[in-house]
This record gives structure tokens, sequence and C-alpha cells, in this order.
């Protein structure tokens, strides 16, 4: 059995390959042509971090996000092995990590030791994990897989595309997405002065499964008496959790590169022996924990003073076809884009500060830009949390049982800009593409007299807000192209019981 | 982190250089001075911006030699639609006259929106499949059926269910992204240069497959009007003048010949329909090498007239076909 992997190193780089490559795949998959079933949202369901948060803020684990329950039951007994075997941030950290300083093997022995630095994960987490406890989802801001989903979608994969790989039809833009590929490209920049500093500093994820693996059994373990305390160890460690002293359990990432380093064999993952090392336990400053605490409990109430679209609804806050109500929509999104990697138009786009700083990246629709495919419910399919409700097409547009369609918002005509009314030109492109039958837009025949005193009859057209249903086709299609004589706005919206206009209706 | 070596510089000396390094060195930067100096004076201009812009040439015409022994317009009524179209290919004199071996095909049908075949928002797709039979069993090398939705083009041909049968019936479908359009002359009244699906400049013969449909603005959209079809760019302007833009379509793409379906045809609420109650089921097929008589007979199933759809008078006006489609050989036929 020659060809098989000698070591565990060699197991878990096998592993890496593997999971990184399903991560790209199934990020390929999210779209319509190729989808055929897939679980396309698996790895965002395997974190428990979301999963965590999003149970704190909303009190359920929506259907696959229960997955992650399996990783903690894992992490209890394995410790932090996600980190460097699964977490495809993780893989392509450790991967710069090798490139930027694999031929500089004497930089690495202190590059790899040990810093305080590293215990600020910790704080990162103790304040998401407040935040949601008083009802705020902020964790996909710094989860590792909700950041990487996003920066895959609207950066990485749109910039492949224009570089030649065939991912799309159209290539797509993103509202702010060089921000995204910025902080990105920073976190892993960050690797060419300490190698996986986002993993052993910053990652709240890696944070929790630290904490989950202080009790670990299986783990890195040292024989005092063959170890010769030649620090070797030290030159291939991703966690920086000192395996050539006590080992920092916390901070390990189970990777297995101090294993293949070690000349005398005095390390060996698993049950501890006879003679094996102690262990350092978490290292955290106590005080400190309890203030990033109370500062993330003071910042609650002042987030939750400050306008957003859950106080004032805002016309620009078009939510994808089935969300939530805006208050459980932001108790549930995690910011992941899946949503957006799926859309077919374009149109679900990362918000700025549309909906108020805690809807941060949050989808809405962006109608210059896309449309909501009629019929399509890709975005509720493919979304982890559930922020998006996996609804039917029956349901979205209200065929039997159902007896209305979702309304994502209204339109409106800019009587200003729209070309038979300002202009006496004739047009309607807008009741051309109105998809409801019978059809939201309909017109008027006006009869006009011209600056030149002739006569003009020309067709000019009206929504009927009972009909519409916000899907902001007539937006895209405008022929006004800048600012079109047609924008649809959020009011009227299915999921809300407030921002409405028409009493009856 | 990287360590800084001892700081020695103050003891570095020049090292005294031969005339004919210095002349060397000297000649290298003249060399690049004189680069930077060719550079200003080739790349001067007065405009701002260095453009090369590409237009490609009109569409070729595709229509073939027509002799007068053949009908023009073929009208079969029936079920199988399989049969309909051989049928009526046969009234044209068959397919042979149109489709040589070895030809590149191009077939348009309309694929415009996210719908199914039952909503007649489409062509139906067993039309195209068997025209695709027939392109093929007459030789065709190569038979392409594309469209330039209005909705995410790979709803509308998964959807519609054309895509399916058009592969199964040995097409090829092309789905046009973002770069595959070229600028090209249109030489219209309206329309000058225009982006076009690039397949166009690419095949041999084009069939036009519309489908009869009730439009808001131009009361109708049949086999002129589904020209739109072959252009990109900011279309949706064309509504502003719909029946010199539809004119100048027409004029345009000349297709080999037109099979206008009206197997099921959409009354009302088009083009983009969506109900059942909207459609209607007329079981007929009108084939034919003359658009605007095409055109003017499929207008019954509408209740237009023909003098209230101004761009069936301007394509007379300019010799693409005549609206008395009586004065044309006309063959009727029923199949099954």
């Amino acid at each position: 059995m020659k060809w098989l992997p000698h070591s565990l190193r060699s197991y878990r780089r096998i592993y890496a390959i593997f999971f990184f490559g399903l991560f790209l795949w199934l990020l390929y998959v999210t779209d319509f042509g190729r989808m055929k079933g897939y679980q396309t949202s698996l790895l965002l369901e395997l974190d428990p971090l979301t999963a965590i948060a999003a149970f704190l803020t909303s009190g359920t684990f929506y259907k696959g996000m229960a997955i992650a329950m399996a990783l903690i039951v894992a992490t209890l007994f394995l410790g932090r092995f996600f980190c460097s075997w699964i977490c495809p941030l993780g893989i392509l950290n450790q991967f710069l990590g090798w490139l930027f300083h694999g031929r500089r093997p004497s930089e690495r022995y202190e590059l790899n030791r040990y810093k305080p630095i590293y215990r600020l994960k910790y704080y990162i987490l103790a304040a998401m994990i407040v935040l949601a406890l008083f009802g705020s989802l902020q964790i996909g801001l710094l989860d590792p897989i909700a950041l990487m989903v996003r920066s895959f979608t609207t950066a990485v994969l749109p910039a492949a595309n224009q570089a030649g790989a065939p991912v799309y039809l159209n290539q797509p833009v993103f509202y702010g997405g060089a921000a995204i590929a910025l902080i990105l490209i920073a976190i892993l920049l960050a690797n060419r002065f300490l190698p996986r500093f986002w993993c052993r500093a910053l990652c709240p994820l890696g944070a929790l499964l630290g904490v989950l693996s202080r009790k670990a059994p299986l783990r890195i373990q040292r024989d005092v008496d063959l170890c010769i305390d030649c620090d070797k160890c030290l030159k291939a460690c991703q966690g920086a959790c000192d395996p050539h002293q006590e080992l920092r359990i916390s901070e390990c990432h189970v990777c297995m590169n101090c294993i293949d380093e070690c000349p005398t064999q005095a390390l060996h993952f698993g049950l501890p022996r006879e003679r094996s090392s102690v262990h350092q336990p978490l290292d955290i400053n106590r005080r400190r924990l309890v203030e990033t605490g109370i500062a993330a409990a003071v910042l609650f109430p002042m987030l939750r003073s400050s306008v957003a679209s859950h106080t004032t609804p805002d016309h620009r806050v078009i939510r994808p076809p089935g969300s939530l109500a805006e208050e459980d929509f932001l108790a549930r999104c995690i910011k992941c884009a899946a949503c957006m990697r799926v859309c077919p138009t374009n149109v679900l786009q990362p918000a700025m500060l549309e909906s108020g700083l805690e809807g941060l990246w949050t989808p809405i629709l962006i109608s210059r830009i896309g449309y909501c495919e009629h019929h399509c419910t890709l975005c509720g399919e493919v979304c982890p949390t559930g922020a998006i409700r996996n609804i039917s097409v029956q349901e979205k547009v209200g065929e039997e049982p159902f007896e209305k369609p979702i309304k994502l918002g209204t339109a409106f005509y800019d009587h200003g800009r729209c070309l038979p009314y300002a202009m006496h030109t004739e047009c309607i492109v807008c009741e051309e593409v109105c998809p409801t039958s019978p059809k939201a837009i309909w017109y008027k025949k006006a009869h006009i007299k011209r600056r030149d005193g002739g006569d003009l009859t020309l067709k000019q057209p009206y929504v009927d807000p009972q009909l519409c249903i916000g899907c902001g086709i007539c937006e895209n299609k405008c022929p006004v192209e800048d600012l079109p004589a047609i924008r649809v706005s959020s009011v009227g919206e299915s999921r809300s019981n407030f921002n409405k206009m028409i009493l009856k209706g | 982190m990287a360590r800084r070596k001892p700081n020695n510089r103050h003891k570095t000396v020049l090292k005294p250089r031969t005339r004919r390094e210095f002349l060397a060195d000297l000649g290298r930067t003249a060399g690049v001075a004189a680069g930077f100096g060719a550079l200003g004076w080739l790349g001067y201009s007065e405009e701002p911006v260095r453009r090369i812009e590409r237009v490609a040439e009109k569409l070729k015409d595709f229509r073939v030699p027509f002799t007068e022994m053949m009908s023009h317009l073929a009208v079969v009524h029936g079920e199988d639609v399989d049969a309909m179209v051989r049928e009526a290919m046969t009234m044209l004199g068959g397919i042979e006259r149109f489709i040589a071996k070895g030809d590149r095909v191009l077939i348009k049908p309309n694929v415009g929106w996210d719908r199914q075949p039952e909503q007649a928002a489409n062509t139906n797709p067993e039309v195209v499949a068997a025209v695709v039979r027939l392109c093929r069993e007459a030789g065709a090398d190569e038979v392409l059926v594309t469209d330039v939705s209005l909705n995410d083009p790979q709803r509308c041909f998964f959807r519609s269910g054309i895509q399916d049968a058009a592969q199964q019936a040995g097409a090829e479908v092309e789905l046009p992204g973002s770069n595959d359009f070229i600028d090209t002359d249109m030489g219209g009244e309206l329309l000058k240069v225009w982006p076009v699906a690039r397949y166009y400049h690419q095949v041999d013969k084009v069939i036009n497959i519309p489908i009869v449909k009730h439009h808001s603005l131009c009361g109708c959209t049949l086999a002129m009007k589904n020209w739109y079809g072959v252009i990109g760019g900011r279309r949706n302007q064309l509504h502003q003048d719909i029946h010199t833009s539809i004119a100048d379509l027409a004029q345009a793409v000349r297709p080999t010949f037109t099979v206008m379906d009206a197997t099921r045809v959409l009354k009302s609420n088009g083009p983009t329909g969506g109900s059942l109650a909207d459609v209607a089921i007329e079981n007929t097929l009108i084939a034919g090498v003359d658009e605007v008589a095409i055109d003017t007979y499929s207008l019954r199933y509408l209740d237009v007239k023909p003098e209230q759809v101004p761009f069936l008078a301007l394509g007379e006006q300019r010799g693409l076909g005549v609206m008395d489609w009586k004065s044309l050989r006309v063959k009727e036929g029923q199949v099954g």
C-alpha cells in the first residue's frame, strides 16, 4: 500500500483540497441551470457559529442548520480540526502563509510562536454573541464561511468571469463589491506578516471552536522524555499553539504539521500516554472579556436608536420574495450573499446603509441592475437561514391555493420623466414587460395639443396598485436610462404590516 | 521579521569606469530617452481617446430564388404539428428548395419570456422541433436555435420547452451573452448601427418562427416584429417609433422562409400573457416567404384590422411583401 498517504498531514492536505474544491464547486452550481437539487448551502449550514447566533436571535435551528450540531460534537472530541481541514478561508490562509513564508524557515519559528494578540478573537466572539443575545445578528460580517461566500459571489467569481472563466452568461456587477474585495485581499495579504493572522487573531468561528475544544480528549500530545527541545515543531505550526511547550489546545488547528516535523517522534495525535506533557488552559483575560461584553451591551441600544429599515421603512429596502418581516429578516440574515449568487438577473445586491448599519450587505433589489423574475424562487431555495423563506412558485405568484401574490413593493410613475407624459412620445415598454395577468400597468389614450398646435393621441400608462407585485421589470426596461421614469419603492410590500399606503388592499 | 543589515554605505566609493563602459551607459540612456521621445511623437493626437470602431457589414439576404410554380402562402390546419410543418413545406415546394446540403441554418423562434408552452407567450416548441428535423433531413450541417430574450434567457429557453425540444431534434441552442453581439450596419431609416447577435453573421440560412400574439402598443406581434429578438442594446427605445423600427428590422433581416405558429394564440394581455384565459387554440400554421402577407393573414386571430397596423403598409412600401395576400398563390389544407 505504498500509494496511500503515510502521515496525518498528508491526509489533512487531501481533505483540505477536497473541501476547498467542494466550496468552489458548490458556488459554481449555485445557478439555475446547474443546481439540480444539490445542497448548495452545505458549508454555510455546517457552520455552528451562524447557527448558534441565529438561534439566539430567533430561537430556531432552521432546517439544514441543524447539521452544525454534528460539527460541534466532532469538535468536542477532536478539537478545532475544522479550521485546517474544512474551512475554505482557513485553507486559503494556510496556502498563502506557506506561499509567503515557505522559503524563510528561520523566520517561521518566530512567526509561529503564540502572541497575546491572538486573544482578540475571543473578545470579538463575545461581542458578537452579546449582540445576538439582544437580537442583533452581526455575526455574518466576520463569520469566515459567510465572508467567503460573500466575497466570492460579489468579487472573486465576477473577476474570474472577466478573466475568461465561463461562470456566467452575462457579467454580473455588485453594488460596493470593490469594498468587499478589498477586505478579502487585506485578510489574505495579512498572511505575509503573520501566517494565518485572520484565523489566529480575528476569526470568531475559530474562537468558538477553540472554546468548544478545551476538553477535547484527542489532541496533539508531546512526550516530555523524547522531546529534545529543538523547537522544530514550530516550523510549520498553523495555530501558533506552542506544541513545543505546553500545548494551547484552543489555538491548535489540528493541522498535524508538528508531528511530521518532529525528529524524535515525541509528538502524536490521540490520547495522552504515560509521559505526555500537560496542556495550557484557554488564554483569555476575564476582565477584558467582561469589558467587551459590556461594550456590546451598551452598543446594542445605541444601534437600535439609529434610523434603520425596521424603525423607518426605506423606499430602497426592497427585499427578495419570501423575505421575513424586516425585524425578523435582520434577525436571520447572515449576509452570506448566497441569494445574490443564484439570482439570475443580478437584481439582488448587497446593501450599503439603505437598511441601517445593521443591514450592511443584506440583500436588496436594485431594479436598475436587474428585476425579480416572475416565476423564480431560487433565492429562497438557497438561503441557509430562512431569512428568505423557501416559497413555492404558486405562493409567489398567488396561484391556488394562495389568494394573493407576494408583493415586494409598488411601482410609481415619474410624470416629469415618463415619455408619453413629459415628452409626448409613444412608449409603454413598461406595459409590454409587466408580467402579471391581467397586467398591473394599463393605459389611457390621451389626446394632446402639441406645441406646434397639432393634435396627438398617445397611450399614457398607469399602475394598478392592487395588481403590481413590485418585481421591477418596468423600471429595469424603462428607456429613460439613468433615473427611470417608473420606479419601485418598498411601500405595499406583503411582509410588512405598516409599510402600506392604501387602506383597502 | 527581516533583520536590517548593518549600515556601511559611508565606506563604499564608485569604481572607476572605462571609457567603453561610460559610452555604453550613455548610449543606453540616450536610447531610452529617444524611446520616450518617439512614444510622444507616435502617440500624439488631437483626439482625447483613441478607439477603433468596428461596424460589421449589413446582414446578407438569406432568401433563395423563388419560382412562380410554387405557392407563396401555405395555411395548414390540424393537431399533429410535425405533419403540419411537413405539409406546409411541401406546399411551398419542399424543404430542399430552401435548405441545401451543408447549410448552416439559424432558427429564430420567439423565446422572449419565462413562460410555459400552454401560455402561448413563446413559440410552440413542437413547431421549432419539427422545423429543426426538416432542416436536418435536408442535410443542414448545423442548426442553431437562438433568440434575445427579454426575461432571463436560461429560464426562457428552459421553461418554454424550446431548449429540450430543439436539442432533441438535433439543433444547438445558443443563448447570447453580453459578449455575443456585433455592431452591425442596419441600413434603416431609424436603425443605423445596432448590436446584432453574432450568429446571424455566421450562418447561410435564417428561418423565422414567430407566434401570433397581442401587443398593446402596435396591436400585434407577428413575423416582422419577431426581428426585435435579433438585436441587443437599448431596444426598448424603439417603442417610440415602433412601426418604423419594425419595418427597418424586417428590411435588415430577410429570412429564407417563415413559419407562423398559430397553434395557440395569445389574444390579450400580450406579449407576456401568463393566464390560460388569454389563450385561444387555433391549431394552424402559416408558412411562406412573404412576411407582410403572413402578418396580414394572421391578424384574423387577433381581431385587428390591417389598417390599424401601420408597419404592414410600411413594409409593403419598402417592397418587403404585399398586404393583399389573396393576390398570392395560396394553398390551404388540413392534416389528420
